[in-house]
């Protein structure tokens, strides 16, 4: 008994942090995905000409509270012949792939869960791949042809999909010559270039695969609602629905800070790493590290200027509200900046705070551009056919990502036989990239000549639906 | 202490859903059973601190494999499945290799109990905690070692790859 709770303690001891971590992760995330939400339905209303959300709290900004409440206390209904255990299983299991995932990554030089795991972004990509099973499994359970068909197409394009990203993320590590999550970053701030300047098919790649393997519009067949009702979620409500929503924008955000990760630096500011302008010892391009503090500080200044204009007065209070939090988070991003140029002596004891806030602002606003371009692309392109999807997939990213791995490769050797080292080696890759663009063009014309002939002996297709 | 609690954590749970796997009915609950199966050996892999094949494990057999059997099974028509006797032709022949089997792991107990608790001495000298990063050592055997046999495997699969792209060609 004794020695069972030392372990215990000992346990603890070692891996508190990553425990509280990943209470916390659990705890917040589902708030954050929802404000994701409410986020993309405002953009789509002002993409759309509307407004949006406007009726819970001020601009709709309580609707995923209110949203989430609904959710929770809806009837939990089970189809009478569905299959009741995988049924329960099924989005617990995406939901739980989908979580731990996040416990590979890592939002800023300090934060991340498992610290130096040195399978870091396979272990990333290789548990979030898991998640298909709730899909797949939770379509079959439904006991209805809706959620079966969703479920099949939904596995079919996940399989097809994942070679590509996977080939993408191949010429990546090649640059990187690391899975370590830390070391991809650090090579990166070395090297003082993103992988995705020395990589760019690599990352399109990698952005078209993660689209369609998060089953995001245009992409979004498993869930096309003009075919299948709602997929593989016909027949959930209520909780269960929340949890297959919670999944679905969780690896969205896994595969966003995968790709920023890889390719747009991870938590480094533009720039990090080169030293252009120096003088006197100082690099002119830390300078940059004001760009931060400045960008909340005109989110703050234009949510003042908004004030005048709120119809009432709760809505005036809210906007200060929200200029004055501003006002802190600018503060804190300022302060070591501040510190560190005005006390030398103070700059290393700073210095730990210094990265780590302005690594989680970089890293958070890089995944969130990368999010807002998911949104973007859903309410600006139409939703493909089956086979469409099929053969951009089959026909057009692999074939494309497996040459630029090739590509990239030999680039490197090339680099390397002239010894070319960070920019420079922009000199070896973008040859690389305008061949892999060559490449594209040859496919795509290829294809072309095929579907042509393809399309005069045509085979109906039955997932086609 | 700890070490142990894991292993024989995810060792029944690979025994006990292997076990489930076999007796089930309905094939898609034999294919989760499978899943938790795999899961739970990549939980040993990780365990013995070789993170590359715990991935591998996931990535391939987890992530690869099984959502293609699932596939499968799925597009199949379960209800004739479900009525026919299953595998009873091969009864005989399963006897047998499970008697192999057992006889061979039986073997190798024996002559562990032999060797003081280590078949190879020697391989089992550097503590866990200070082996190389489990991906490089993988990969530095792959590609120097072994690299004729790796290349010679992939060559094997290449072929049942293009094989497989023939017959589907000549069906449609």
């Amino acid at each position: 008994m004794q020695a069972a709770i030392q372990a215990t303690i000992d346990f603890l001891k070692l891996y508190w942090a990553p425990l509280v971590c990943g209470v916390v992760i659990v705890a917040v995330l589902p708030l954050i995905v929802g404000y994701v939400v409410l986020v993309e339905r405002k953009l789509m209303a002002d993409m759309q000409a509307r407004l949006g959300p406007m009726r819970v709290g001020p601009h709709g900004l309580l609707q995923p509270i209110a949203d989430a409440v609904k959710l929770l206390i809806k009837e939990d209904i089970i189809p009478e012949d569905a299959d009741k255990l995988v049924f329960w299983l099924a989005p617990v299991f995406s939901v739980g792939a989908a979580l731990l995932a996040i416990g590979g990554l890592a939002f800023g030089p300090a934060f991340q869960i498992g610290v130096n795991l040195n399978i870091g972004l396979l272990f990333v990509v290789g548990i979030s791949a898991l998640g298909i099973f709730g899909i797949v499994l939770g379509g079959w359970a439904s006991n209805s042809h809706y959620s079966l068909m969703g479920a099949l197409r939904s596995a079919a394009q996940l399989v097809s999909y994942e070679t590509a990203a996977g080939m993408a993320l191949v010429s990546g590590l090649l640059l990187a010559g690391t899975l370590n999550i830390k070391s991809i970053v650090e090579a990166q701030a070395s090297a003082g270039v993103w992988f995705g300047f020395l990589a760019p098919v690599a990352f399109f790649t990698y952005l078209v695969a993660s689209i369609a393997e998060t089953n995001r519009a245009p992409f979004d067949l498993p869930e096309a609602e003009s075919e299948l009702v709602a997929g593989y979620m016909t027949e959930f409500s209520g909780f269960r629905w929340s949890l297959y929503f919670l999944a679905e924008y969780t690896n969205m955000i896994v595969v966003a800070s995968v790709a920023t990760t890889l390719f747009l630096g991870g938590w480094l500011r533009p720039f990090a790493g080169t030293h252009w302008f120096t003088l006197k010892g100082l690099n002119g391009l830390d300078l940059l590290d004001l760009l931060p503090p400045l960008l909340i500080l005109a989110v703050a200044a234009y949510c003042i200027l908004r004030v005048p204009r709120q119809p009432t007065r709760v809505q005036q209070v809210f906007m200060l509200v929200v200029a004055g939090l501003c006002f802190v988070v600018a503060l804190v991003l300022v302060g070591p900046v501040l510190l560190s140029a005005l006390k030398p002596a103070m700059a290393e004891a700073v210095k730990p705070f210094y990265a780590g806030i302005h690594g989680g602002f970089w890293f958070i606003f890089k995944v969130s551009a990368y999010i807002y371009f998911f949104m973007w692309l859903r309410f600006t392109i139409p939703r493909y056919r089956f086979d469409q999807l099929m053969r951009l997939g089959w026909h057009f990213l692999i074939p494309l990502s497996i040459i630029n791995v090739l590509l990239v490769g030999l680039s490197l050797i090339v680099g390397s036989y002239y010894h070319l080292q960070g920019w420079a080696l922009l000199l070896a890759t973008t040859p690389a990239a305008i061949l892999g663009l060559v490449a594209a063009l040859i496919i795509l014309g290829i294809e072309q000549k095929n579907r042509a002939r393809q399309e005069a002996v045509a085979v109906p297709d039955f997932y086609a639906g | 202490m700890l070490d142990s609690v894991i292993f024989y954590f995810f060792a029944s749970i690979a025994v006990g859903s292997a076990a489930l796997m076999v007796t089930r009915r309905n094939a898609v609950h034999s294919a989760i059973f499978l899943i938790t199966t795999l899961l739970a050996t990549a939980g040993i892999f990780l365990q013995l601190r070789a993170e590359f094949l715990f991935i591998v494990q996931i990535i391939l057999y987890v992530g690869g494999i099984m959502v293609l059997f699932i596939f499968v099974i799925m597009l199949v028509n379960l209800d004739v499945a479900l009525h026919q006797i299953k595998f009873a032709r091969q009864k005989w022949v399963a006897l047998i290799v499970a008697l192999a089997l057992s006889a061979q792991v039986g073997l190798m107990f024996w002559s562990s109990g032999k060797g003081g608790g280590q078949i190879w001495p020697g391989r089992n000298a550097a503590p866990a905690n200070r082996l190389p990063p489990n991906a490089e050592a993988v990969a530095k055997s792959l590609f120097d070692a072994y690299l004729l046999p790796f290349e010679i495997a992939s060559v094997l699969l290449l072929v049942a790859m293009i094989g497989a792209v023939v017959m589907a060609k000549k069906r449609a």
